[in-house]
């Protein structure tokens, strides 16, 4: 089975080992992630003023190269997830900002033709935007995910950490209850974790505020990370590169200011569902963690 | 706080233009605080969210536009998730940098030369690119 899938330019470039496990992982359950052929960044940030119509151009313009291959879209970082659900959104039930982004697509049309043959269809909102997560749970099914397990992960105590833009707003995102949200933890059991419940885990990382202010980035993340470990969590996995990033690269800071801290590995979720599947570790990439978790993994035999 | 008011304050063309672009009834919030208790970056605002609400309620523009707060804001959306009146503080927060940016009433909190290079060639193409798209109003 073949799903169109937009890796986005961190998983592109600085992400590649989530990339990569996501690959690997939906190989191994039978599916094709399908790189479109042609993509962009999608903003990155979702705008909120009322009146942005050219913001949302960069998401529209990679739903509409979506929607030539197939009916369904899937994405893996947060921050993509969240920008092309709420442009689908805004196509689907603005009739005139659809009417003037499809003006703009046109005009992008007219001027590319001579560079590319690839031309840009107006777009009307018709695509399902799934989150890998979700296409695990309703494409997949996770019960064929339980039989493709090949080492359940018995004893390895697990804090899944959501953030904030799967989640919010509710009204938009329809991933899970912003508060108390559940499906992560569903895939986890799946696999034989032993899941821990931790209050912080949709709570904000600090976000892309670290490039301006980082101080501020250590504070939520060490919060989060602190909220884990009161926890016994032996690792943490996430769905966002920016949440790896500020969870996982500040953690000797955190033990500058925090008396006892005990350093915890954080990693992407697809690559513990990768252990879980048995793929080769060379293959999930456990080289850009500041936090080593081949250690931890190992501990519990499953490495 | 002094506050100066009068009734002319209180019905004010950038006070229109903050509901207009923000999409959000700024009367609406009966200052309850759940968005100021639940933000995560509380801490490092000069104004925490309630107390901008009420200060743009009592017609007091300048000072929030200029404040620290509305550029700390990482539109995590925690308190829209909380607000029993269903107000997205974030949501104001982005329309009063777009007034800033339109208009200059006020000097942007943002400096997009101070980013490190450690940062540059490090962080996540997401977190530079999102930064600095709150320069873009």
């Amino acid at each position: 089975m073949k799903i169109p899938y937009y890796p986005g330019c961190t998983l592109h470039e600085r992400a590649r080992d989530f990339d990569d496990s996501a690959r690997e992982c939906a190989m191994a359950l039978g599916v094709e992630l399908e790189e479109l052929p042609v993509w962009t960044c999608c903003g990155a940030v979702y705008p909120l003023v009322t009146d942005s119509v050219m913001d949302i151009l960069a998401g529209v313009r990679n739903l509409s190269y979506a929607s030539r291959l197939g009916d369904k879209v899937v994405t893996l970082c947060s921050f993509c997830y969240n920008v092309l659900k709420r442009c689908n959104n805004v196509m689907r039930d603005d009739a005139e900002k659809r009417e003037k982004v499809n003006l703009f697509l046109r005009a992008d049309t007219e001027s590319r033709e001579k560079i590319e043959s690839y031309t840009l269809e107006d777009y009307e909102g018709q695509l399902e935007v799934l989150h890998y997560i979700e296409m695990l749970r309703d494409v997949v099914g996770y019960d064929k995910v339980a039989s493709a397990v090949t080492k359940r992960l018995e004893g390895l105590k697990v804090a899944p950490y959501y953030g904030c833009m799967l989640l919010r707003p509710k009204k938009e995102m329809k991933f899970d209850d912003p508060e108390q949200p559940t499906i992560f933890e569903n895939l986890l059991e799946v696999l034989g974790c032993d899941v821990v419940d931790f209050p912080m885990k949709t709570e904000c990382c600090g976000g892309f505020q670290v490039v301006n202010d980082e101080e501020l980035a250590v504070s939520c993340s060490q919060n989060i990370v602190v909220s884990a470990l009161k926890r016994e969590a032996d690792i943490i996995v996430t769905t966002c590169p920016l949440c790896r990033y500020n969870l996982d690269r500040h953690q000797e800071r955190m033990a500058e200011r925090v008396d006892g801290f005990t350093s915890v590995p954080v990693i992407y979720f697809t690559q513990l569902l990768g252990v879980a599947l048995g793929i080769d570790k060379e293959h999930l990439d456990f080289t850009d963690n500041s936090v080593d978790p081949i250690n931890v993994l190992a501990e519990k035999s499953l490495l | 706080m002094k506050l100066r008011l009068t009734a002319d304050m209180l019905v004010d063309e950038v006070l229109e233009r903050v509901e207009t672009l923000s999409g959000q009834k700024l009367r609406a919030c009966y200052q309850c605080g759940r968005c100021s208790a639940g933000c995560p970056v509380v801490e490092e605002m000069d104004i925490i969210p309630s107390e901008v609400i009420r200060l743009l309620q009592l017609g007091q523009v300048d000072e929030v536009l200029s404040s620290k707060t509305i550029w700390i804001c990482a539109s995590c959306l925690q308190c829209a998730s909380r607000c029993p009146k269903g107000v997205e503080f974030s949501s104001i927060c982005d329309a009063l940098r777009a007034i800033v940016l339109r208009t200059r009433l006020a000097t942007p909190k943002i400096d997009a030369d101070g980013l490190t290079r450690v940062m540059m060639s490090d962080a996540p193409q997401m977190g530079v690119v999102g930064a600095l798209r709150k320069l873009n109003g």
